[in-house]
């Protein structure tokens, strides 16, 4: 399982990537902004994005905007961490296509349930 | 104009003459007289000019004020940014206060899984020397189911305690998210600000104008837009708190199901 962490805070992709061992997801790589990211995303074999929404250059929205339009990319699962809290912001992000949505600040134990819940979800769709 | 210079009757060559008749003679009144009613005219011309820039003036400010973002920024932002940054002392304070605890807890676990380890070393050095007698070795085995025990339930309470420690961090990103937006506010401050002492410097060129053309042409467009690039955590007692705004993961769980999540 390869995951991608794209947050502009360095302290907070640490926080996230720390998260992610303690729950055995140990191969992961880190972007600062949707632009940096994208990239990354087209040209490697990643099993799962989780990105902020606040970024300089390409926000996060866009990205999983980004993420939707590509071929190859479009059925990634994307988990949003955000400090976004707007009501709007939120549906905007389910009618782009996210998988799930975590508003900062989280516990360990809200990014544990959201990672499980995407996956079953994943399965149960076979 | 014009009926001003009738009004005063006096055509300037007549004046004139009258001047330098008077000064031949010495007539230092009338020569003082003559001299301003020479000049009428053009200060008239002067007053009507200034009275014209004060009048520019006027309507420049007046438009300025209207249309300005320093209205704005007086009235709601920097009243937002004080509750920002108080945010930002909040937010650190309680970061470093969660540390700190978990630090305190740390210590003494850490310490006492020192001293019995030292302890326990103390009595292996002597049974492998076979120094123990059968009833201390009983003992000492005692101790050491003890400590395997008390070892395992030790280091999962200081995992739980570091886990707490890497989530305090988090208050990095939510205040620097915070910060950045006021330093921006000053940005915006400072734009208004050189616009205004240009403008009152008395340079009253059109272009301050432009600016307001480039801002979009709708608030939706404009919010809209605002909610695409994000706006950092929603502080309350601000602009940013309203029913609009989620309080906590719960209410995001509730909306999403809501959709059919």
């Amino acid at each position: 399982m390869k995951i991608l962490i794209v947050d502009d805070f360095s302290t907070m992709r640490r926080i996230i990537k720390n998260l992610l061992r303690d729950l055995g997801f140990n191969n992961t790589m880190e972007a600062d902004d949707g632009s940096t990211a994208l990239p990354m995303l087209q040209n490697g074999d990643f099993d799962f994005l989780i990105t902020d929404w606040n970024m300089p250059n390409m926000p996060g929205i866009d990205l999983l905007r980004e993420v939707r339009k590509d071929d190859r990319l479009k059925s990634l699962p994307v988990l949003m961490v955000t400090a976004e809290a707007k009501r709007d912001q939120i549906v905007e992000a389910a009618e782009a296509g996210v998988n799930g949505y975590i508003v900062k600040p989280f516990t360990a134990e809200t990014l544990k349930e959201k990672i499980e819940k995407i996956f079953e979800r994943i399965e149960a769709q076979g | 104009m014009t009926e001003q210079e009738n009004a005063s009757g006096d055509d300037p060559l007549a004046l004139a003459r009258q001047l330098v008749g008077a000064l031949e003679s010495g007539d230092e009144d009338n020569s003082r007289r003559l001299i301003q009613e020479l000049a009428r005219p053009y200060e008239r011309e002067l007053f009507d000019e200034l009275g014209k820039l004060t009048r520019e003036l006027h309507e420049a400010l007046e438009s300025f004020r209207g249309d300005s973002r320093l209205v704005e920024l007086a009235q709601d932002e920097i009243p937002d940014a004080r509750e920002r940054l108080s945010y930002v002392v909040t937010q650190t304070e309680q970061a470093t206060h969660e540390t700190l605890n978990a630090v305190e807890s740390s210590l003494p676990i850490a310490e006492d899984f020192a001293s019995r380890a030292a302890d326990l070393t103390e009595k292996w050095t002597r049974f492998r020397n076979r120094e123990l007698s059968v009833e201390e070795f009983r003992e000492f085995a005692r101790e050491l189911d003890i400590f395997f025990e008390q070892t395992g339930k030790d280091t999962e309470e200081l995992r739980r305690l570091l886990s707490q420690v890497l989530m305090a961090q988090s208050y990095q990103d939510l205040t620097g998210q915070v910060i950045r937006r006021v330093i921006q506010l000053v940005t915006d401050l400072e734009e208004s600000l050189v616009s205004l002492i240009r403008l009152s410097s008395g340079r009253l060129e059109r272009d301050v104008e432009p600016e307001a053309d480039e801002r979009p042409p709708e608030e939706d467009t404009a919010s809209r837009e605002a909610d695409r690039r994000g706006h950092g955590p929603a502080v309350p007692h601000t602009q940013d708190s309203g029913t609009e705004v989620v309080q906590g993961q719960d209410e995001v769980d509730d909306l999403l199901s809501s959709l059919g999540f």
